[in-house]
């Protein structure tokens, strides 16, 4: 059970909570193990009866949730894809009527399409525990000016960390996206005291200070919570110096929010375990691997009612750990996601798959266009830059078509995509024809 | 978080070939309050009449606290702790009052607790006035409400801790199941005692409960907070007769 003596720095003076739900944060192991089940079940009888593609593919398989009496018998079921979440886009793998959904939010798909996820009113208020739960565990208490820098959109980010912040009684800031300059005028003005966007966002508004020349210690900053992006114990370190904040990382997928998040002792994220069932398979052949080995994120939703997921292959590549943590809790933790199991890249925090550039590409009516994605770090932030190359037929000396083909391609990929790229056209038979070299990922990691 | 005492682990039960209950799971702390919910014949008295040991579950298990439940019979049940109030009341109606209460402390008498049973009755006539009141009339003669009231008090009788009721409010008037839901709450406040309530009504029930299981065709389909409960559309519209056009 929770030691409710363990204090870590500062929180006594500041009347914090060390949890924000104890009674599930530090559940004890067999309980919690009860708890998954009865939820598991109860989603897998709902699947089966309420969504065509669980239902068809239990039935092609002989399986019935029936089957299922423990949390090892999860094995036996199919995994979902992302590609089956685009087969059945926009409302396909709904498990209750639209008239039932009060939200939806989006995320890229690997061909263009994006994922549709929609959000019951109880789906939204447990999206705001966990995230209240994660923001808790990283220092965040109703006392705090909580800065939300990520982009409040379609894209999941920003609100399950809104509300989960007004949930615990904090000053929400929604900054969103945007000018550094402004975000740091705004974090002086407002005396925020934690800040939640991108890791490099981060280092980018540590640039800017920089550039301005406003020393650390005129922020009121304390905390910093990172997410949606992969980063490292390096960067966290350079993050904590040069805002002088105490980091923590977060996970979440914009098809399953609210997964993880690290306590202060910023050693894993403690997984939902309540919520989610999380299992680490072999990315090539999808066996379940022993404890403690590393492999790819598969997830079971277990208390979403309007999206639910069975043994969604996440793509990332983690491995969980069984000890139990200092802080108390007793949800197992993942280590940091160091990298993908596919080809999915991340650039300013949105995941882009190359799939979706060359649909992109191909779709601007150019015949067997070649090109190549490089992805740089300028300062802090990400540039991505396709080089284009343009047909032999063509005249490049032509300014004017040339500058539209750039830019026809340029506000393709910046509306289908959400992310701006630099589109450059190169001289014919200019880029190598391998395949391998068709990304050139120089960002260091 | 208060300890669990009761869990049912993957049961199955079957009433001849049907299949009445397909692998139920489900816990119940100490202290709380939990709602079974579902339409008719979706399993839910079969699931009290399995705890209780009327019927034997196919398979699964049924641990209160530590024992398995599985295999025991009713009386050993009640001896562990735990008393059904069946659907429909089932007081002895030509016995008197009295004598319906200190039936439900049969399975103490051998044990020489005369003055305790006397002292129990007491708390039971208090809690329940009208009983008092009616005390040598015949239990068949009282009204609905008033045989609900005797039915809780003579399980309450043999002392348990964990109190199973099946559809306390069925075929009484709102004023009465609101009286009755009230005691239910008092039960649970000021005796501890805990409580798996079976009701129809789910609105009144999970009104009440602290955490709802909905049952259909034998499966459990959800589970959560009351609140969870109350506010899912589902629920909304199979039990508790709302209409999105309302």
């Amino acid at each position: 059970m929770c030691n409710g003596l363990i204090l870590v720095g500062n929180w006594k003076n500041r009347g914090g909570k060390m949890y924000w739900q104890s009674e599930y944060e530090c559940m004890e192991r067999g309980e919690l193990e009860l708890l998954q089940l009865e939820r598991l079940q109860a989603t897998l009888n709902r699947v089966a009866r309420n969504v065509p593609l669980y239902r068809k593919r239990f039935a092609e398989l002989g399986i019935d949730p029936y089957d299922v009496q423990s949390l090892e018998d999860v094995k036996r079921l199919p995994f979902t894809t992302k590609d089956d979440l685009r087969q059945n886009y926009p409302y396909g793998l709904f498990a209750v009527p639209l008239r039932d959904v009060v939200r939806m939010q989006a995320s890229t798909g690997t061909t263009g399409k994006p994922t549709v996820v929609g959000y019951t009113s109880g789906d939204v208020r447990r999206w705001s525990e966990l995230a209240a739960r994660i923001l808790t565990a990283g220092g965040v208490t109703k006392d705090d000016a909580v800065q939300i820098a990520f982009n409040y959109g379609l894209f999941t980010g920003a609100f399950g960390v809104h509300s989960g912040a007004e949930l615990i009684g904090a000053s929400v800031i929604p900054s969103s996206g945007g000018d550094p300059r402004r975000q740091i005028s705004i974090m002086q003005d407002y005396r925020t005291t934690a800040l939640v966007c991108t890791p490099s966002y981060a280092l980018h508004l540590a640039d800017t200070l920089d550039e301005l020349d406003i020393n650390k210690t005129a922020l009121s900053l304390r905390f910093g919570l990172f997410g949606s992006e992969p980063w490292t114990e390096e960067t966290r370190q350079e993050i904590e110096t040069r805002l002088g904040i105490q980091a923590t990382d977060n996970y979440g997928l914009s098809e399953i929010t609210g997964v993880a998040g690290e306590c202060l002792e910023r050693a894993g994220l403690h997984i939902n375990e309540d919520h989610f069932l999380a299992e680490i398979v072999d990315p090539q052949t999808g066996e379940v691997l022993p404890a403690g080995a590393k492999g790819e994120l598969v997830l079971t939703t277990l208390t979403k009612e309007a999206f639910p997921l069975i043994r969604f292959r996440t793509g990332d590549l983690t491995t969980l750990i069984d000890a139990p943590c200092a802080c108390g809790r007793t949800l197992r933790r993942m280590t940091r996601i160091p990298g993908r199991s596919d080809d999915m890249l991340i650039i300013h925090g949105v995941n882009v798959f190359p799939a979706q550039i060359e649909a992109v590409i191909s779709g601007t009516g150019l015949t067997d266009p070649h090109y190549q994605i490089v992805l740089d770090r300028v300062g802090h932030m990400d540039l991505a830059t396709i080089m284009l190359e343009a047909p032999e037929s063509f005249c490049t000396d032509s300014i004017k078509i040339s500058q539209r083909i750039v830019e026809n391609v340029r506000i393709r990929l910046q509306t289908e995509l959400g992310v701006a790229f630099e589109v450059r056209l190169v001289e014919p038979r200019t880029i190598e024809r391998n395949n391998g070299g068709r990304i050139v990922d120089r960002r260091k990691m | 978080m208060q300890p669990t005492l009761l869990s049912l682990k993957n049961m199955d039960v079957f009433y001849g070939r049907i299949h009445a209950v397909r692998r139920a799971t489900l816990h119940v702390r100490q202290g709380e309050i939990v709602a079974l919910i579902g339409g008719n014949g979706a399993g839910k008295t079969t699931m009290l009449c399995t705890i209780s040991g009327l019927i034997r579950p196919g398979q699964g298990s049924i641990l209160f606290e530590d024992t398995d439940l599985a295999h025991r019979s009713p009386e050993q049940i009640v001896r562990a702790g735990i008393s059904h109030v069946p659907e429909g009341r089932l007081v002895f109606s030509p016995l008197s009052v009295e004598d319906n209460l200190r039936l439900g402390a049969y399975t103490r008498s051998r044990f020489r607790q005369r003055a305790s049973i006397a002292e129990d009755l007491e708390i039971m006539f208090t809690m329940f006035p009208v009983l008092r009141e009616r005390r040598t009339q015949a239990a068949g003669t009282l009204s609905g409400g008033e045989q609900q009231m005797l039915a809780i008090g003579r399980a309450l009788m043999a002392r348990p801790r964990l109190l199973l009721l099946d559809e306390p409010g069925m075929g009484l008037a709102p004023l009465v199941v609101k009286d009755i839901f009230r005691h239910i709450v008092e039960l649970r406040d000021r005796l501890g005692l805990t409580v798996l309530l079976v009701e129809q009504n789910a609105r009144s029930a999970l009104k009440i409960a602290d955490r709802g299981y909905v049952l259909e065709n034998g499966r459990v389909i959800l589970q959560g907070t009351a609140d969870e409960l109350l506010a899912n559309r589902d629920v909304q519209r199979a039990y508790l007769g709302r209409e999105l056009e309302e």
